[in-house]
């Protein structure tokens, strides 16, 4: 049963080498799927390329959907998996410095390291950028500090902080997904196109 | 339609690349128990850069010292081999549809030096934000999403409505 690697299923040495092979489809899916361009990225903020709503919905979905029919099937156990803990201010004000930073920069981390992979100069600015943001952190770390270890709520899901059910919970999510592909599609077709 | 009024890439249908994509990280879940990443091999990174160059200064520093082991590099890590793939990825597919080339790409509107310096900033505070939250867009939102994890879909949110809310101001930069 899953997770394999915890549970010995798969022995821990191999952990390298399924990471590098995990990243080699994790890159190859965002290049392909546009994301190693910024203009494209930045078209979902502008109306113009809904790309990154789409890729990013679709894939939350079909991980979500798929989750939790693997643990009804018994193939994984959704408690063994690592939780995103939530810090609450940390997430919020965290989420925020990272929306101004995205629509500057135009990359995330993943997509810029994409970029990074066919020669763009602007995300090989962008990566020493977020390095330099790390750092910037690190060495101010103690102004940070209440912000990044305070407001803690533990690993908590949204079945707990909602108090939802999760599988009526991803059916909704499913349906207000689909609904803003509809509506991206139709703001995409008013808006004037856009090449690059 | 002018012939230079179309898109020179074509990109995979979005549903097509976010169904692998997703498929990835319930793959990923399944085998490791834990989510996808990119900023954590980044800052693997300038924990290992600072603990070459002054060692000390990083053995004080609260911050670098929680990622510093006796027994192995930072740059041993997970997240770091997941990264390295990601490049090896991206150069595969760029370079099967013939995408790799040194370029700035920026709006017409725009010269390459103020798309730098903007890169620049953005990547400055990203790196900050993605500190702060505790992981980016791959760690965070994506992976957290798919457990259905708060913070998760807090950061989510965060990202994506403070990137709305700014776009105004940057509208220059990209139409």
């Amino acid at each position: 049963m899953g997770p394999l690697i915890p549970n010995g299923v798969i022995p821990a040495e191999w952990d390298s080498i399924i990471a590098i092979l995990i990243g080699i489809v994790f890159g190859f899916v965002l290049e392909s799927s546009g994301f190693s361009s910024s203009r494209k990225l930045a078209g979902v903020f502008y109306g113009y390329d809904f790309a990154v709503l789409k890729v990013f919905f679709t894939a939350a979905l079909v991980s979500l959907i798929g989750m939790y029919y693997m643990d009804y099937l018994g193939y994984v156990d959704i408690n063994q998996m690592y939780v995103h803990p939530t810090y609450l201010w940390g997430a919020i004000i965290g989420g925020v410095i990272m929306g101004l930073g995205f629509v500057t920069g135009g990359f995330c981390p993943g997509t810029s390291l994409c970029a990074v992979a066919i020669g763009k100069i602007d995300a090989i600015v962008y990566v020493v950028g977020i390095m330099i943001g790390v750092f910037i952190f690190s060495e101010l770390f103690v102004l940070f500090q209440p912000l990044y270890e305070g407001s803690f709520l533990g690993n908590i899901t949204l079945e707990d902080s909602l108090g939802v059910n999760p599988y009526w919970f991803v059916f909704i999510f499913t349906i207000i997904a689909i609904v803003s592909f509809v509506i991206s599609d139709m703001i995409r077709k008013r808006n004037k196109k856009i090449f690059y | 339609m002018k012939n230079n009024q179309k898109n020179r890439h074509v990109y995979w249908n979005p549903y097509f690349g976010g169904f692998l994509l997703g498929i990835l990280i319930l793959f990923t879940f399944y085998i490791t128990g834990r989510g996808l990443g990119a900023s954590g091999a980044m800052k693997s990174s300038v924990v290992t850069i600072v603990d070459t160059v002054a060692p000390t200064h990083a053995e004080n520093n609260t911050y670098y010292s929680r990622f510093i082991n006796e027994e192995k590099s930072p740059m041993n890590t997970w997240l770091v081999f997941e990264a390295l793939g990601v490049l090896i990825g991206a150069f595969l597919s760029g370079g099967l549809t013939g995408r790799i080339g040194w370029r700035t790409q920026h709006s017409p509107k725009i010269t390459p030096k103020r798309r730098l310096a903007f890169a620049l900033g953005g990547g400055i505070l990203f790196g900050l934000g993605a500190q702060i939250a505790r992981g980016c867009t791959s760690g965070a939102a994506l992976s957290g999403m798919a457990v259905l994890s708060t913070g998760g879909f807090i950061t989510m949110l965060a990202i994506f409505g403070s990137a709305f809310a700014f776009a105004y101001f940057f509208r220059k930069n990209w139409i």
